[in-house]
């Protein structure tokens, strides 16, 4: 019996002859906020796309409950539908959609101007943009982040949401990921960033397809600072030990 | 119902209110067939077309210096569910003139019917046009419909096109387009089509840059169903220094249809520069499932994808 919102259990994926994850465990709690930390190639959006249900990303072995549901039988939309939402390292454009339209997806009752106010995006010149090519990375990351508020999801699964978002403005990207935790939801939170990562209620990192160390994100930023891995020994994801 | 009746009720689907034939401010004509069942000029503007057995033929001109304020609405169509309709138009934008025509083209019914366009546009030194053409189709297919045009662009004027047949089954459609520009002039094409069932689309068109400093840009964005099959070619020539092209093709072909795009780009100066993109295949994989994440079901992210290609 668990509380956990979300529950992994030794989640493994293989690709190409390659063991990406490896029997990786992680729970996370309702309205906790967990960043993640791990070097590139580490296996952290493999992890985000395993959750979520994208296509090709079907685990060898393992489980992961959401909610108390079994969620590798469901199709993408089912696991939005129970509450689980990703925001994409590099979000996708729509060519001819409109900001407004992107953000509200039918539901006619929606008010997206809060929201894109909230995420530092003044509604009169964005909502009748289009999601295009014609935004900046840092604009469609924010208008990424604002579609997530839309959805007040359970659990967001971030990944690298200040990417792209110059410094000045991380605090708006603070300020999204307090506000989904303020909504009740928690937070998967996939980020390099030490400034953004230290608002987490715990962390954990993740080396070589298994998480090494969790705990309070200080020590867990601590410990990713200090090249400390203690699953590779360095071997695999650089950080060795001091 | 009379065939005015059955045409103009139509309108609403291309955009259009019926109200605005009856508006004096207005210029239009409505042909069924190879008759003209209403017709309205305003100042500026000569619209001479005659009923022939075969054919509806004539001039539009646009003098001198003049803009035209409102659109110039000509609704052209077939209220029966067989006929054969073909228009033959010279138009005319003279000298600093500027007009934009929106070009209705209404079969609601039509089963086994002919529309053939063929027009010759000739836009005057420093004239602009903008000519959108919007297609209804009922859900029977089976039409024939091949708008042919000879365009050409004065020194630096301008010509904005857009082509869109969004609702319907059209059955044949057979596009062909040929435009030639001057010194400093702009022509800029955009095709949008949804073709569904056993539509066959050819999309024929080029820009010929003959001028210093000339611009073209072809846009066709063609989404297919069913057994539809489409090819597009899209064709710029670069003539002279400073001219500068591009084309930009995109196909989404879903469920048995087929598509293949043909960009041809031809450069004849060394200061010359014309570029091309194309893309045939499905619904983009990354925009699908960014949308199933927000909770939308895959037949309705596609759905919002395909209108925003379309838009």
């Amino acid at each position: 019996m668990t509380s956990s919102l979300l529950d992994i259990r030794g989640l493994t994926f293989s690709a190409g002859g390659q063991t990406i994850l490896d029997q990786l465990n992680l729970a996370i709690d309702p309205g906790e906020i967990h960043a993640l930390l791990g070097a590139n190639g580490s296996g952290k959006t493999t992890l985000a796309y395993l959750l979520m249900g994208c296509e090709g990303y079907t685990p060898t072995a393992g489980t992961i409950r959401f909610a108390g549901t079994d969620l590798l039988p469901l199709k993408m939309h089912e696991r939005a539908n129970l509450g689980l939402t990703l925001a994409w390292q590099e979000p996708a454009r729509f060519e001819g959609v409109t900001v407004r339209e992107y953000l509200t997806l039918g539901r006619a009752a929606l008010n997206p101007e809060p929201v894109l106010a909230q995420v530092g995006l003044d509604p009169d010149r964005y909502l009748n943009r289009r999601v295009d090519k014609a935004l900046s990375g840092g604009e469609r990351h924010r208008i990424e982040l604002a579609s997530v508020l839309c959805m007040k999801p359970a659990l967001a699964i971030l990944d690298e949401p200040a990417a792209g978002i110059d410094m000045l403005s991380i605090n708006h990207i603070i300020t999204v990921i307090r506000t989904l935790k303020d909504n009740g939801g928690a937070v998967l939170l996939i980020t390099h960033q030490e400034e953004v990562a230290a608002i987490a209620d715990r962390a954990s990192q993740l080396c070589n397809g298994r998480i090494v160390y969790s705990g309070d994100p200080v020590h867990v930023i601590e410990h990713f600072r200090g090249r400390t891995c203690v699953r590779c020994d360095g071997e695999v994801c650089g950080y060795v030990r001091a | 119902m009379s065939e005015l009746e059955t045409l103009t009720r139509v309108l609403p689907m291309v955009g259009t209110e019926p109200a605005v034939l009856d508006d004096e401010r207005i210029a239009h004509v409505v042909g069924q067939g190879h008759r003209i069942l209403s017709r309205r000029s305003v100042h500026g503007l000569d619209l001479d077309l005659e009923e022939t057995p075969d054919a509806i033929v004539g001039e539009l001109t646009i003098r001198a210096g003049v803009t035209i304020e409102q659109p110039i609405h000509m609704c052209f169509g077939l209220a029966h569910p067989t006929g054969t309709q073909t228009i033959r138009i010279d138009v005319k934008v003279e000298e600093r003139a500027s007009a934009r025509v929106l070009s209705h083209c209404l079969f609601p019914v039509a089963k086994a019917a002919q529309h053939r366009m063929q027009a010759t546009i000739d836009i005057g030194p420093g004239a602009s046009l903008t000519y959108s053409e919007g297609h209804y189709h009922g859900p029977h297919g089976g039409m024939q419909v091949m708008p042919h045009a000879s365009i050409k662009i004065g020194r630096g004027a301008r010509y904005f096109s857009d082509f869109s047949l969004l609702s319907g089954s059209v059955g044949e459609l057979d596009i062909d387009y040929l435009v030639e520009v001057e010194e400093d002039g702009i022509a800029e094409l955009t095709a949008k089509i949804f073709a569904h069932r056993t539509d066959r689309i050819t999309l024929k068109e080029a820009v010929i840059l003959r001028g210093e400093r000339s611009r073209g840009l072809i846009k066709t964005r063609v989404v297919l169903d069913g057994e539809a099959c489409a090819e597009i070619v899209g064709t710029t020539e670069a003539h002279a220094k400073g001219a500068r092209g591009h084309v930009d093709c995109m196909e989404i072909v879903q469920g048995r249809a087929q598509a293949s795009a043909i960009p041809i780009v031809r450069v004849f100066h060394p200061e010359a520069k014309v570029t091309h993109e194309a893309a045939i295949g499905s619904v983009d994989k990354k925009e699908l499932e960014t949308l199933m994440a927000r909770g939308l079901a895959p037949e309705q992210a596609v759905e919002l994808i395909v209108s925003g290609i379309l838009r």
